[in-house]
């Protein structure tokens, strides 16, 4: 362990700003960038069960009409 | 006798999902592992430099956002020549999914070698010809997002973003010797491959732990991506539609 007390972790000799400055914006960058992707999957999921739900349902109104004529 | 089985699964997309998939967790479990021990390491126990005090810290972000920054431009220059020659469509995919994260790595050694330039140098930014070939790479990468976004035709967006990497990719060498070749206030590289580091082991290793956590990390990240964009491209075809079946009926994943 470089430091002895907590304080003097969080104060980094003076540069306890910077250093945390880009640790916080790098988490946020690098947890941000799995969210989004994550979101964009379930997103993409979805759109595609609802165009798969739409056809299954034209289908079946196709084969009804059939049925008719 | 070459083995092309491994080229050749790669280029199937429905062989490429389930390798995805199947290495996906893992390989986010070892990220965690890596980044977490890294962070620790460096911010908490590395010995702080006789010179820079304790901002020095900034490196276990800086050099392995860096380092990724520009491999990562290799990788879809590699890609797109792949997709010029063979044809292959997965290269196209690849590029597609590692565009954003590339950037957003970029983004990320630009912001910290900013934040470490103000107590290091007493300045923000210079322009001098490392930051600048930097900053450039940040603008390739978002040049190529928004060329992808503005053409519809896909067969044309792959042509012309393989075109743009590799066109690109000149800026690489650019970056690397640009500490060599000019004048900078930037330090020359932390690791060579033909020399033993400056640094004491108990500086370097934790960086080497951070750079490994990086590259695991980016890996998932594409791999998300690149799944996703498997999913839309194939949608019509039977695996697919069974798959986005099961995920719906359970609800997610």
């Amino acid at each position: 362990m470089s430091f002895n007390t907590f304080q003097e972790f969080l104060a980094m000799g003076g540069h306890g700003l910077y250093v945390w400055l880009c640790y916080g914006v790098g988490l946020a960058v690098l947890v941000g960038n799995y969210l989004v992707a994550g979101q964009a999957r379930r997103h993409t999921l979805r759109q595609l069960a609802q165009r798969q739900r739409r056809e299954a349902l034209r289908q079946k109104e196709v084969n009804g009409s059939k049925r008719e004529s | 006798m070459m083995n092309w089985t491994f080229f050749h699964k790669l280029g199937s997309p429905r062989w490429f999902y389930d390798f995805a998939t199947r290495w996906q967790p893992w390989l986010l479990w070892l990220s965690l592992l890596c980044l977490s021990t890294g962070v620790v390491w460096g911010l908490a126990f590395a010995p702080e430099d006789y010179q820079q005090g304790n901002s020095f810290r900034i490196i276990y972000l800086h050099v392995p956002t860096a380092i990724l920054a520009q491999s990562c431009y290799l990788m879809m220059a590699a890609a797109g020549l792949v997709g010029l020659v063979w044809r292959m469509k997965m290269a196209d995919v690849f590029i597609a999914a590692a565009a954003p994260v590339g950037a957003s790595v970029t983004f990320l050694a630009l912001f910290t070698g900013a934040v470490w330039g103000k107590p290091t140098w007493g300045t923000w930014w210079v322009w001098d010809a490392r930051l600048t070939a930097m900053l450039v790479l940040l603008f390739l990468y978002c040049g190529l997002i928004a060329l992808r976004s503005a053409l519809e035709d896909r067969d044309l967006v792959a042509k012309a973003s393989a075109i743009l990497v590799l066109v690109g990719s000149v800026n690489i060498p650019i970056i690397k010797y640009s500490v060599e070749w000019w004048n900078t206030l930037h330090q020359p590289a932390t690791f060579k491959l033909t020399e033993k580091p400056a640094m004491p082991p108990e500086m370097w290793v934790p960086l080497l732990i951070m750079v490994v956590g990086i590259y695991c990390y980016f890996t998932v990240l594409v791999f998300m991506r690149m799944r996703t964009e498997i999913m839309v491209r194939e949608r019509r075809t039977r695996w697919v539609r069974q798959l986005v079946n099961e995920a719906t009926a359970t609800g997610g994943h």
